[in-house]
């Protein structure tokens, strides 16, 4: 056979060129989606932006637009948000380790993994139609931050399970022996040598996951979220002893995204400017919530060294 | 006395040593302990389905005791808010599948090649912000995807379209598409980044281009993790349900015409318990009907997942 | 650093038994329709008590809301149809007795794009013609419901058929509730119907005057005739009972026991006694004072049920219904 330089190098260029091209895909491709991302923000803060102001975030609802703010609807989605995430990500670690590392490989843990998949394809409503039943009234907990903030932990709670299982899947079995020849037990190895590594991953089902929980509706309405809130929950440090009071968990609540449903369902078009208003606020406390956990994943990303 | 580095180093290599119960019992309870936690939190997902299943099937059988299971499943019309209800299911499930469809059409070839492009292309930098800058995607409420995809997208498709009606399955299944992107794009894009170097090198030093490298080396080793993401992203996409109800709109349909509006089977549920329904009546039984089989399809389409994922997984 | 976690998951177990305190406040559920009104009523009413007295108010829907007011977990229920006799069971089984409350009247507006000429007034049945379960798939042009008009396309709007509205449209029009036709736009946002309307010539639409109002300048209201002549929507037109029939009354139902605390007796006085002003600044229309004044005599004597006997009904005049409050 006959290769010439010329065929080669034919060849080599022929890749090169493929290979910029598929550049140029990938970057549209990723413009898609930020496009899709400006034109969302830019339809909001054309709507919104000039609603936000310090009195906005201060202020209870009300049915004057120009005096109604978000001071429960914000509130509650932070102290929702950190039940949320108290519960899933635990739980959810937990489970996907469990699953990935002890259990045993039969046909029970094909169920399992097909049942979590299953899971996350349950309309949110559904969750809040089901915690109604058990978190709310079985249990007693009542229409509660507790309620929902378990009702969006069991709804993100296979992505984060997925997510996990397959980042410590990733990771080589070399690794694993290496740490069994050094006479490490199963927990050692996990907790030193697997998780470390898996957490990136962890991490990137952990944002998706969250990001799912702070902007759904439809199951906190179900459980009681409320749409007209005009007080704050009992602040969590109180003066008198024992001085960390969990009364909040107990309390009514709301949380922005019902507030915005509710305010883009008035006729009056400064609710809507409100909405509008909301949604970029939400938007950003997403974000403030992810850049932690993409901090914390960034670190562990780098560390990886294979 | 000043304490030099090494004696740092001994004592907390000592105090690392003293950690480890020497007693072999003790490690033993601990490890135990340790995997019966972990153990729970596994069994709690089967809980969880559990109370589902037990919720929509204790419904269920009240509306079924009322509406026979062949009309359920034959009849093409779903009219169960109006006077002369008709209870079959067709409808929805259409409505359900083509927006699915279309937004499995949308997410999964551009979540790959993102994917593909952020692993293997871009560099360290570009990655690192463009991976957030797309998970920020996930992090719209929902509703605000719903009026988006109703005020902007459908107007701009009906300048393409003109016969385009104000509710259609075009824009919802498009925005849920773009929705979900970040589920398949940065999970796979994990997935891909954690195949150990010495296999991608492998790859390049036998003169393989990045493409290559990409498709025939590491998507394969990493399919495990991309079919995950591809299963997580087709649930995201079939129990989404704001999206749909605002956008595709409430009125049952059965076609398979995308260019018009129809119900899905999640925007059937959310609009009946949060309207003026009387709880307890059949019409309000008919969501858990409906939502038992919505779980019945993501089961059949999760396990032919879970078979493919078995047979073509790499173990390295 | 063990240890210090152990003693805070001690302290948050310890913490986590004694459960809030419920004294002092009022909860509320229901329909969004009437939330406006509850809205600015709660919001009133805390300035004036300074806080003392909290106030929650839910949307899930009149369904919704009587499910958890039969269970004794709401005080009072907003609701834009009467208690349905299902309803009206589960409250007899556990107990809860409620005392039925009109608030305002919401006038249900047919509304036309601005470039419609040709719709001057529409009687009952040009409506019944539009919209009855026959007309679907076959009458889809204006010309069908009355031959001087264009043959131009029907366009048809309205509201979801889980909404009170809907159901309360179809009785007064067509005689039955729920029956209607199937193939019109509908949504549960009435923002998106009055959209569509603006946009489309030849759209027909219907939803809450609210609504109307606020978007005057992208929509035409029509006269309907009754039967006695064509009548435009308005505060007087449904106050002196001209605009018939969608006029519809919506209601606050209060459980007996809770009048017993007395934030929630006051919270119901105040209520009745500023509806008039603040149901007129959310765009419903308000009852004659009388309404209001037998509604706190009933609060007063505690005379529980309802007179609507389980079902909704239609075309009911203000004068009508005091009288029927009068005598049960």
């Amino acid at each position: 056979m006959d290769i010439s330089k010329q065929t080669i190098e034919k060849h080599l260029s022929g890749n090169r060129r493929f290979d910029a091209f598929f550049t140029v895909v990938g970057l549209l491709s990723t413009f898609v989606g930020m496009i899709t991302l400006a034109a969302l923000l830019f339809d909001l803060a054309s709507d919104g932006l000039g609603r936000i102001s310090p009195q906005f975030f201060i202020s209870f609802p009300s049915r004057f637009a120009a005096q109604a703010g978000i001071l429960s609807a914000w509130v509650g989605t932070v102290l929702v948000m950190i039940v949320t995430a108290l519960a899933a990500i635990p739980m959810g670690v937990g489970a996907g380790v469990y699953l990935e590392e002890y259990a045993p490989k039969n046909w029970l843990t094909g169920l399992i993994e097909i049942n979590i998949a299953n899971l996350a394809g349950v309309p949110s409503i559904v969750y809040g139609l089901m915690a109604l039943g058990l978190f709310v009234y079985q249990f007693g907990f009542g229409q509660s931050v507790l309620s929902a903030g378990l009702t969006l932990a069991l709804l993100i709670l296979p992505i984060v399970i997925v997510a996990t299982r397959e980042s410590i899947r990733a990771v080589p079995l070399s690794m694993r022996e290496a740490a069994y020849a050094l006479g490490a037990t199963k927990w050692q190895t996990t907790k030193d040598h697997v998780l470390p590594y898996s957490m990136g991953g962890i991490l990137t089902g952990v944002i998706i996951a969250l990001s799912r929980a702070i902007g759904e509706t439809a199951p906190l309405i179900t459980i009681g979220a409320l749409t007209f809130i005009a007080f704050l929950p009992d602040p969590p440090i109180k003066g008198t002893f024992p001085f960390i009071s969990f009364d909040w968990l107990w309390s009514p609540f709301s949380v922005m995204p019902i507030q915005m449903f509710n305010w883009v369902s008035r006729p009056q078009q400064e609710f809507h400017l409100n909405a509008a208003a909301t949604g970029l606020i939400l938007m950003g406390m997403t974000l403030l919530m992810n850049a932690v956990a993409i901090y914390f994943r960034y670190r562990f990303r780098k560390r990886i060294k294979w | 006395m000043k304490t030099s580095e090494a004696d740092a180093g001994y004592l907390a290599a000592q105090a690392q040593v003293r950690s480890i119960p020497t007693n072999l019992t003790v490690q033993k309870i601990r490890e135990r302990a340790i995997e019966f936690v972990m153990f729970l939190c596994a069994a709690s997902s089967i809980a969880i389905t559990c109370g589902i299943v037990w919720v929509l099937l204790a419904e269920s059988w009240h509306f079924f005791r009322n509406v026979s299971l062949f009309d359920f499943l034959t009849d093409t019309q779903w009219t169960v808010l109006f006077e002369n209800p008709r209870y079959g299911i067709m409808p929805l499930v259409t409505g359900t599948l083509v927006t699915s469809g279309i937004a499995l059409l949308v997410a999964l070839p551009l979540g790959t090649t993102i994917a593909i492009y952020l692993s293997e292309y871009a560099n360290a930098r570009v990655r690192e912000i463009l991976k957030p800058v797309l998970e920020l995607l996930s992090a719209v409420p929902t509703v605000v995807f719903g009026y988006f995809a109703l005020l902007f997208i459908t107007p701009m498709l009906q300048n393409v379209l003109p016969d385009l009606p104000g509710f259609n399955m075009l824009s919802a299944g498009i925005v849920i598409g773009i929705m979900i992107i970040p589920y398949v794009s940065s999970l796979s894009e994990d997935a891909m980044k954690a195949v150990p170097v010495n296999i991608r090198e492998g790859s390049y030093a036998m003169g393989a281009t990045r493409f290559q490298t990409a498709v025939r080396v590491l998507i394969p080793s990493a399919f495990s993790g991309i079919a995950s993401a591809y299963v997580l992203g087709f649930s995201r996409a079939v129990g989404e349900t704001m999206v749909v109800a605002v956008a595709a709109g409430t009125q049952p349909n059965l076609t398979l015409n995308p260019m018009e509006g129809a119900a899905t089977i999640t925007a059937y549920i959310v609009q009946v318990s949060l309207g003026d329904l009387p709880h307890g009546s059949v019409a309000y039984q008919s969501i858990f009907a409906a939502g038992l089989t919505l779980m019945g399809m993501t089961l059949i389409f999760n396990i032919g997942g879970y078979l493919l994922r078995k047979r073509y997984r790499e173990i390295y | 650093m063990k240890n210090v976690l152990f003693s805070i998951a001690l302290i948050a177990l310890v913490g986590l038994l004694p459960k809030a305190s419920k004294a002092q406040l009022i909860q509320i559920d229901g329909s969004s329709t009437v939330f406006p009104i509850t809205e600015a009523v709660s919001e009133e009413f805390q300035k004036a008590k300074k806080g003392a007295v909290k106030v929650t108010v839910g949307i899930a829907g009149t369904g919704g809301g009587f499910k958890k007011f039969c269970r004794g977990e709401t005080d009072i229920s907003d609701a834009s149809r009467p208690i349905l006799k299902a309803e009206m069971e589960t409250c007899k089984q556990s107990g809860v007795q409620y005392i039925e409350l009109p608030i305002a009247y919401d006038a249900l507006t047919v509304i036309v794009n601005p470039k419609n000429d040709w719709v001057k007034s529409l009687t009952v049945p040009d409506l019944k013609k539009m919209w009855e379960p026959g007309a679907q798939g076959k009458v889809t042009s204006w010309n069908q419901v009355r031959s001087e008009w264009p043959n131009s396309p029907l366009k048809l709007f309205g509201p979801g058929a889980d909404s009170g509205t809907f159901d309360y449209f179809t009785e007064a029009v067509v005689g039955k509730a729920k029956s209607s036709r199937g193939d019109f736009t509908a949504s549960e946002d009435d923002n998106v119907l009055v959209q569509g309307v603006a946009n489309d010539r030849n759209a027909l639409g219907y939803f809450g005057f609210a609504y109307y109002i606020e978007n005057q300048k992208k929509l035409r209201a029509v006269p309907i005739d009754g039967g006695k002549g064509p009548v435009l929507p308005s505060a007087k037109t449904v106050e002196d009972g001209t605009y018939q029939p969608l006029s519809r009354p919506i209601f606050i139902y209060v459980s007996k026991k809770s009048l017993d605390k007395p934030e929630v007796r006051e919270y119901v006085e105040f209520y009745l006694k500023n509806a008039p002003s603040l149901v007129k600044q959310v765009k419903y229309v308000a009852l004659p004072s009388s309404a209001y004044t037998i509604g706190m005599d009933h609060v007063k004597k505690g005379k529980v049920g309802t007179v609507f006997g389980g079902e909704s009904q239609v075309g009911i005049k203000i004068e009508e219904l005091l009288k029927r409050e009068a005598q049960n």
